[in-house]
């Protein structure tokens, strides 16, 4: 039986009280870290482009998120007159909700020992308690609902901004976010079928014994680049910002949203980075797990944990400073003619190998089989893509194109 | 003795309340977006609903497959053909009382086939926990056959959305 110690049995009040305290800390911590998020960001990438940053607000410039937050607050909260001011007041809630969503599922801390799903408990006010928000029994999939949540957020302001580069920006936004969201959703079957539980704290616990247990070759290679590049492609980041392309879109999605609004869809995207860095060390690397050093258990787990996350920020401002803006075509062909396929190969793949290796069934069958399954597919794909490109290219035949 | 104040009917009548409320919203609302995320609380009602019978994975998939897929198609297809921000369009057509005949209709039918079949059966005190693996499980044993039928179907209706959309 899995699930969080703290809510089995009878509940009393110290236990809500444990609950709200987590709740608490987690929703302070990400504010937290979203302003951290958001200084770490500008510093590193001025850093990369031999620039300063901000300089002036506090040591090294830390309070200049602060700075802008409070400027947010006092400025002119504007709508469009021809705006529908209901779902435009109710869009950047809808963001920034979704967006602390996600963070409830990631186990930040606790001890976790020799893949035992028992183990990674913490005591917090005499009670055994999981060091995470909550651990639902479909546990991951609560990030795809949330996702899936998040467009209508984007989709809901630019819409009701009753403007034209809103709603282009917020198509080209969800369209985006729905294709890659196939391909997220696939590299997470992967990792669910190698820890063999959809809760994040026994996917944790499933990784934790060391160089074995850590299914890096199930999901370190394919599922967590697949899921890597999806991801990117959900936070609309670079190199997939197309959404809020400035010299096609004006601001995307929010180009009418200002003041404390604009704020929260800007509060909702950071988030978000930290949010999917932190789902990302989760699934594929250990989350809290690791060595442990003179026995300070209730430090060095939520260190590495924070270790970890702080590598994938590190990366996805990296990416921001080096790689260009992808072309709308290019990006639908990278999730849905790259990404998706390989994945489904992928899951193929590992799992013939899984029921070769633990359900002992003879390997050749299993082989033939597989095989021929890989190459119809292969042959039928090959097929569609190359009927889609004829299609294309007869719709765009040359005396088309010839104004251009 | 029925206990009507437990934590569980509370929860269950405000949702209950909010679902109701947003589905005759739903019909009267002149403004198709309104309409569409009305129907967007009446999904997320019962997802609520099926949270509260501890069916977890039944109400994530709700949210997953109902209001992150088909309800984000549904407003995509309103927003890029006609969806006017400002001025209402008249959406209720001439026939509505026919609907409402219906609707009563079948509520009745409902409540009857509810009532007849389980009269005035107790639930039981523990709650029947049934987890995601007892639902993989009998999806891919008991009800195989229905469920590929299922997926052949949906098949089928993806195939036919395509061709009909295919313009050679």
């Amino acid at each position: 039986m899995s699930g969080d110690p703290l809510l089995r049995g009878t509940i009393d009040f110290v236990d809500v009280l444990v609950v709200l305290f987590k709740v608490g800390i987690a929703f302070g911590f990400l504010l937290v870290a979203t302003m951290f998020m958001v200084w770490f960001e500008r510093k590193l990438i001025s850093d990369m482009q031999n620039r300063i940053g901000p300089n002036v607000a506090g040591p090294w410039g830390i309070l200049q998120t602060l700075a802008d937050g409070l400027k947010f607050f006092f400025k002119e909260d504007l709508r469009p007159r021809e705006a529908d001011s209901l779902v435009f007041r109710l869009a950047p809630y809808l963001s920034v909700v979704t967006a602390f969503v996600a963070f409830a599922i990631v186990p930040v801390g606790g001890v976790f020992k020799d893949g035992d799903p028992t183990s990674g408990t913490v005591s917090l006010f005499g009670k055994e308690t999981y060091l995470q928000v909550a651990d639902p029994p479909m546990g991951i999939l609560l990030l795809l609902a949330a996702s899936s949540i998040a467009v209508y957020g984007i989709m809901l302001a630019g819409w009701s901004s009753g403007s034209k580069y809103p709603l282009l920006g917020a198509v080209r936004a969800s369209a985006q976010a729905i294709s890659y969201e196939a391909a997220l959703g696939m590299a997470v079957v992967a990792v669910v079928i190698a820890a063999g539980s959809l809760s994040t704290h026994d996917i944790v616990a499933a990784q934790s014994g060391g160089y074995r247990s850590w299914y890096w070759f199930a999901t370190g290679l394919i599922p967590f680049v697949v899921f890597f590049i999806a991801a990117t492609a959900e936070l609309n980041r670079p190199p997939f910002d197309l959404v809020e392309a400035e010299q096609e879109l004006v601001g995307g999605f929010h180009t009418e949203y200002s003041s404390i609004r604009f704020a929260m869809f800007f509060l909702a995207e950071f988030m978000n980075v930290i949010t999917m860095s932190a789902i990302m060390v989760t699934l594929f690397f250990g989350g809290p797990a690791g060595p442990i050093f003179f026995g300070l258990d209730w430090l060095f787990p939520t260190l590495w944990f924070f270790g970890k996350v702080l590598v994938f920020l590190f990366v996805f401002v990296w990416f921001r400073a080096t790689l260009p803006r992808l072309r709308y075509d290019q990006l639908m062909n990278l999730g849905w003619k790259v990404l998706i396929p390989v994945m489904l190969g992928w899951l193929l793949v590992y799992r013939a190998i899984v029921l070769w290796r633990d359900d002992k069934i003879d390997p050749i069958p299993t082989i033939i089989v597989g095989s021929i399954i890989a190459i119809v597919c292969t042959a039928l794909l090959t097929a569609a893509f190359s009927a889609g490109d004829r299609a294309f290219e007869r719709e765009n035949t040359p005396s088309d194109r010839e104004g251009s | 003795m029925l206990s009507v104040l437990v934590a569980q009917n509370i929860a269950f009548g405000i949702i209950a309340a909010i679902a109701c409320i947003s589905a005759v919203r739903m019909v009267t609302t002149q403004n198709v977006v309104h309409a569409a995320l009305y129907l967007v609380a009446v999904l997320a009602s019962l997802a609520a609903i099926y949270i509260l019978l501890v069916a977890e994975f039944v109400a994530t998939t709700q949210f997953l497959v109902y209001i992150g897929a088909v309800m984000v198609l549904f407003l995509f297809g309103v927003m890029l053909t006609r969806a006017p921000t400002t001025g209402d369009s008249r959406l209720t057509g001439d026939h509505w009382p026919i609907g409402l005949g219906v609707a009563v209709m079948l509520a009745g039918v409902l409540t009857y086939v509810v009532l007849d079949f389980f009269g005035s059966d107790q639930l039981p005190n523990d709650p029947i926990v049934f987890d995601t693996a007892d639902v993989g499980d009998s999806i891919f044993s008991t009800y195989l056959v229905p469920f590929e039928a299922v997926s052949v179907l949906l098949l089928a209706a993806l195939i036919g959305a395509i061709v009909l959309v295919r313009k050679d």
